[in-house]
């Protein structure tokens, strides 16, 4: 008997689940859904400028709309939002729109059914070409549909600290971080003089996304704009791949960036001279460090006005669960209307995706000089492919990357070989 | 009955209490002796079918699937692919290193963890003052939570941290958790000591049972303390021997926090990934919950057959 009860349950477990495949059946009325107004469910951003900037704005729509009210929260707390969401997908009860789904996730979350396509709103497309122009085509899923709305974007530049650079003898005011060799040449001079502890700190851990802010932005200014994978190809398996993964490997053999994880933020306690992030950073250094920004490197030291750089861009998504579809795609058109991309930029610092940023919004960048720079840099930014197994991509390249030139294991050629004949299978779908 | 009827009948315990009503052999074939006990083993019986029975049935069922998370009612097709997962998972070579990270972590952690909770535990069954605040403090670490104890091994042992200032040029180059061959035998150390008051008081319970008389005698016969120890202490807590060993093995196979938050996800190079942490990477950041399954079917079986093996080493006669 001891061994017939577990053995019983076993087996009916066994049974249970070979009769049940988890799917369910049809996807229910979209077109009703699509035509349909009421209440809706968003979810905002944990950061606490976004929430402001989301609850004033949820309060300006509730005040016209009401019999069509938004009831907003902050994303539930996760290890990441994108799990947070795909379980909420899975679970069926993930809110109406989302202002912070990740585009590497976005391929995902298609998969999983939880997207509703925004084209299939009466000029829906239109609306995002026009508001976002040419950058919005990198947010097209394969199929040609947009499932996310291009929203805001946090162009990365480095960040350096004034005083550091002058204590280590460079001009805080042009400093020379143009070419690899002139950036390699500043990183030696503040570690040798003792200035910082790191010239540059990115994380050096394995978690898939944090080659966004080492590898990809420095690529992306490499290649003039490309991104990770193109066509369905690998294309940092290619010189300019290797050129981007050969500086970042000097930095790390020479100790000039440290290999192991700083919990905290390096550049804000003065470990590290350098940082590689988005002008949402400006808030959090505020008046801790005295700070400059430049464009990304390349290995020619191109203009700045050429440099392309990682966008890392949060969208706005409308999810399948989402019963009053057309309250909720008037709201993602109010949301990103002018007036609150305006007030997005004000209460945040981070760029609206919109085509007439630099014009649209005058006298805001008259009294903030120090966002022009992200201004200017915002219309020249590369996303994340929309591919298949988007993250897993990345995790892929990550190995490969952390192996090759963080650790040294393995020479750079090799390991980026091996990484695109993997990406290739992985965006293929396979 | 007869006395002849008494002794030719078997010696089982429900024969020799006499006739029973007609229709109680039935149920006492399905629910043994006491039905009463089925009655109160059944909320329990629920509550494994629930939350253990149906959850790990449904894992094995997913890992011959091509099967994803979807929402509710989205019309997703999930064939049976037969051991295409588990092939997927046997030719990756992430996969594969992590169960060999696994068994690096299990040939430290174990041992360690056995021969310390024991050492300790006999020496604070000894303790006459101040009994209490040390059990106390052998227990504190085993029900604070990883994430807060986490920092303080940071503190210790990051490249800038107090064992390495303590070490000076005898620190290791590169430092202790971005070492491939270092990173791993530190978390087992921690997990040794976060856990090593669970266990202790698993032994203290066993050392209760001890006979002091066995003790005397060994005196009496002039064994010393160590004598006593391997001849006495050893062979008579080896029940409680095999538990540790067993749930050591079990929690240390499903090691996920440790690398997770002390090396970053990994560890140098992937040599502190545990295959937890790569079914989290795979079936949540991923969205291949039918890779993680098979993953997760594979350590279930290769847990089983350590643990069998563990067993029959530790309690053969």
């Amino acid at each position: 008997m001891k061994r017939t009860l577990p053995a019983l349950l076993l087996t009916a477990a066994l049974a249970v689940t070979a009769g049940c495949d988890g799917s369910g059946g049809g996807g229910g009325d979209a077109a009703e859904a699509n035509a349909a107004r009421g209440p809706i469910d968003v979810w905002l951003s944990n950061n606490q400028e976004e929430l402001a900037w989301g609850k004033a704005m949820v309060e300006a729509w509730n005040a016209q709309h009401a019999d069509q009210k938004i009831n907003a929260q902050e994303i539930p707390a996760g290890t990441s939002s994108e799990e947070v969401i795909g379980a909420a997908i899975t679970a069926g009860n993930a809110p109406c729109l989302i202002f912070n789904t990740a585009p590497a996730a976005v391929p995902q979350f298609q998969k999983q059914g939880g997207l509703v396509a925004l084209d299939s709103f009466d000029g829906g497309a239109a609306y995002i070409a026009e508001r976002t122009g040419q950058t919005a085509d990198q947010y097209k899923s394969p199929d040609g549909k947009f499932y996310q709305l291009p929203w805001k974007s946090n162009p990365v530049m480095i960040f350096y600290n004034k005083e550091i650079f002058a204590k280590a003898g460079l001009d805080p005011e042009r400093p020379p971080l143009a070419t690899y060799d002139q950036f390699l040449a500043a990183a030696r001079k503040i570690k040798s003089s003792g200035a910082a502890q790191a010239a540059i700190y990115p994380a050096p851990t394995s978690e898939f996304f944090q080659s966004w802010f080492d590898f990809y932005p420095l690529f992306a200014a490499e290649t003039g704009g490309k991104q990770l994978v193109e066509g369905g190809k690998a294309q940092f398996d290619s010189p300019e791949g290797q050129r981007v993964a050969e500086f970042w490997k000097t930095l790390y053999t020479e100790g000039l960036a440290p290999k192991e994880k700083y919990n905290g933020d390096s550049f804000a306690d003065g470990k590290a001279a350098m940082a590689i992030v988005g002008p949402w950073a400006i808030s959090v250094y505020g008046n801790k460090v005295k700070w400059g920004a430049v464009p990304v490197p390349t290995s020619t030291g191109k203009p700045a006005d050429q440099i392309r750089t990682f966008s890392d861009a949060k969208n706005v998504a409308m999810y399948s669960a989402c019963k009053n579809r057309a309250t909720a795609w008037d709201v993602m058109r109010f949301a990103t209307s002018k007036e609150q991309d305006g007030a997005l930029l004000a209460k945040t610092g981070q760029m609206p995706l919109r085509t007439d940023l630099a014009t649209a919004y005058p006298d805001y960048f008259a009294k903030n000089p120090a966002y022009q720079a992200f201004a200017d840099q915002a219309a020249r930014t590369v996303e994340v492919p929309n591919v298949p197994n988007s993250v897993a991509v990345w995790q892929a390249f990550r190995d490969a990357y952390s192996e090759s030139v963080i650790f040294g294991k393995k020479p750079v050629p090799d390991a980026l070989g091996a990484a695109a004949d993997k990406v290739d299978q992985l965006a293929a779908g396979s | 009955m007869s006395t002849a009827d008494t002794v030719a009948a078997p010696t089982t315990g429900a024969a020799t209490r006499g006739p029973r009503p007609a229709g109680r052999g039935r149920v006492a074939a399905v629910l043994g002796r006491h039905p009463v006990g089925m009655v109160l083993a059944a909320p329990y019986a629920v509550f494994i079918a629930v939350v253990f029975a149906y959850p790990l049935g449904f894992a094995v069922w997913m890992s011959f699937h091509d099967y994803f998370f979807a929402a509710p009612g989205a019309a997703v097709d999930r064939p049976f692919v037969g051991l295409d997962n588990y092939r997927a998972v046997l030719a990756d070579p992430g996969v594969r290193q992590s169960f060999r990270n696994i068994g690096v972590f299990l040939v430290i952690n174990v041992p360690l963890t056995t021969v310390l909770a024991l050492l300790l535990a006999v020496a604070l069954n000894r303790v006459v003052h101040a009994r209490t605040f040390l059990r106390v403090a052998f227990y504190v670490p085993y029900v604070t939570a990883s994430v807060a104890v986490v920092g303080v091994w940071l503190f210790l042992f990051n490249a800038d941290g107090l064992v390495n200032s303590v070490l000076g040029p005898l620190a290791p180059d590169p430092s202790w958790l971005v070492n491939a061959g270092l990173a791993m035998p530190v978390i087992a150390v921690f997990v040794v000591w976060k856990q090593l008051g669970f266990f202790i008081l698993l032994y203290l319970a066993a050392l209760q049972n001890v006979p002091k008389e066995l003790y005397e005698s060994a005196s009496v016969d002039g064994a010393g303390w160590w004598r006593r120890f391997r001849s006495v202490t050893v062979p008579a807590v080896r029940p409680a021997t095999a538990l540790v060993v067993i749930l050591a093995t079990i929690t240390g196979a499903n090691l996920f926090t440790e690398p997770y938050l002390l090396t970053g996800g990994g560890g140098p190079n992937g040599a502190s990934a545990s295959p937890v942490l790569v079914m989290y990477q795979r079936g949540i950041q991923q969205g291949q919950p039918d890779v993680a399954a098979a993953i997760g079917v594979l350590l279930v079986l290769g847990v089983l057959l350590i643990s069998l093996v563990n067993r029959r080493l530790i309690e053969r006669d």
